[in-house]
């Protein structure tokens, strides 16, 4: 039973794929925030109520509530890590313009003359 | 080091933008010294982002009708570049890119070879250019292709972002045979042959 739990699973990576590919925005942030909300409820909800997850978890053809949460936590964090990606990658392109930025316009002439016609910036 | 590539450099070529990108010793102040034009990163950025930031200055420059990029660490040759230039001229190029493999005078390790072989058949699979290098970091360029070139990959993978560009702007190219001399400064500055890895990731998740 547990190929249940497979397409589940291949499932949520291609649906949190495809939203990584298609881009930030703010629908894309609301979506990961629900998916955090959710997330943290649900991780809440098996400390007080485990029997609620076996039971989830014999749905789809997983032994323990603990190892469907384990295995959530692992597409969680995956997705955490690839948004976390992608964040850093945006901020180093705006620095590294930046840094540009203030890099031409501070440039510096050389100390001598080398050739006629070199220009002085 | 630094001086003594830009005084070979000096006698052939006008203008000398060296970039520098957040060292901590004097090597900026060397290179002005000894007569380049210094453009400073105010913080380490990458090779990818000191070689656009080289390609933006250069723009500034109306009268500027092509660009050499030429390593700082001694490993590229003054004739070569000079002769790249030429060819770049007569055959009426966009770009002169420089290789290792046309001839026998670059000796490299085994290893190294290998992952640059590797690395070209990927450039050649990906965009259809027959290139024999595609990591070579001597290279001619016409103003016209500079201008079209925008690299965003700041770290390692900018030479084949290079190339991809290049290739998609249907520019005019030839591979022109380049003698690298692997000193033990440009070994100790270049970079690991694991860097590949790095290459693959940046190249796959952009």
């Amino acid at each position: 039973m547990t190929i249940v739990f497979q397409i589940l699973a291949a499932v949520v990576i291609l649906i949190a794929g495809y939203f990584m590919l298609r881009g930030g925005g703010a629908r894309h942030q609301a979506m990961q925030r629900i998916l955090l909300l959710l997330f943290m409820v649900a991780a809440a909800s098996s400390v007080f109520l485990p029997q609620l997850w076996t039971y989830a978890a014999n749905m789809v053809g997983v032994g323990r509530g603990t190892d469907l949460l384990l295995y959530i936590t692992v597409l969680v964090f995956l997705g955490f890590v690839a948004t976390s990606y992608r964040r850093s990658r945006r901020t180093e392109n705006d620095i590294t313009e930046l840094a540009r930025k203030v890099a031409l316009l501070t440039a510096h002439a050389p100390d001598q003359e080398t050739t006629e016609g070199k220009e002085v910036r | 080091m630094i001086g003594s590539v830009i005084d070979g450099l000096k006698h052939s070529f006008s203008h000398i933008v060296c970039v520098d990108d957040g060292s901590t010793d004097d090597s900026a102040a060397v290179a002005q010294a000894s007569g380049a034009t210094v453009v400073i990163h105010p913080i380490n950025l990458g090779q990818g982002a000191s070689l656009q930031t080289g390609f933006e200055f250069a723009l500034s420059d109306p009268d500027m009708t092509e660009v050499v990029t030429f390593d700082a660490d001694g490993q590229h040759q003054v004739v070569d570049a000079m002769d790249m230039v030429a060819k770049l001229r007569d055959s009426d190029l966009d770009i002169v890119i420089g290789s290792r493999f046309l001839d026998e005078r670059t000796s490299m390790g085994k290893a190294k070879r290998l992952v640059l072989r590797a690395a070209a058949a990927y450039t050649r699979a990906t965009t259809g250019m027959a290139l024999t290098d595609a990591h070579n970091g001597l290279r001619a360029i016409d103003r016209d292709l500079v201008s079209h070139i925008s690299l965003e990959q700041n770290r390692m993978a900018h030479a084949s972002e290079l190339i991809d560009q290049v290739s998609a702007s249907r520019a005019r190219w030839a591979e022109f045979p380049t003698h690298i001399v692997y000193t033990e400064y440009s070994k100790k500055k270049g970079q690991s042959l694991l860097n590949a890895v790095n290459i693959l990731v940046e190249i796959v998740f952009r």
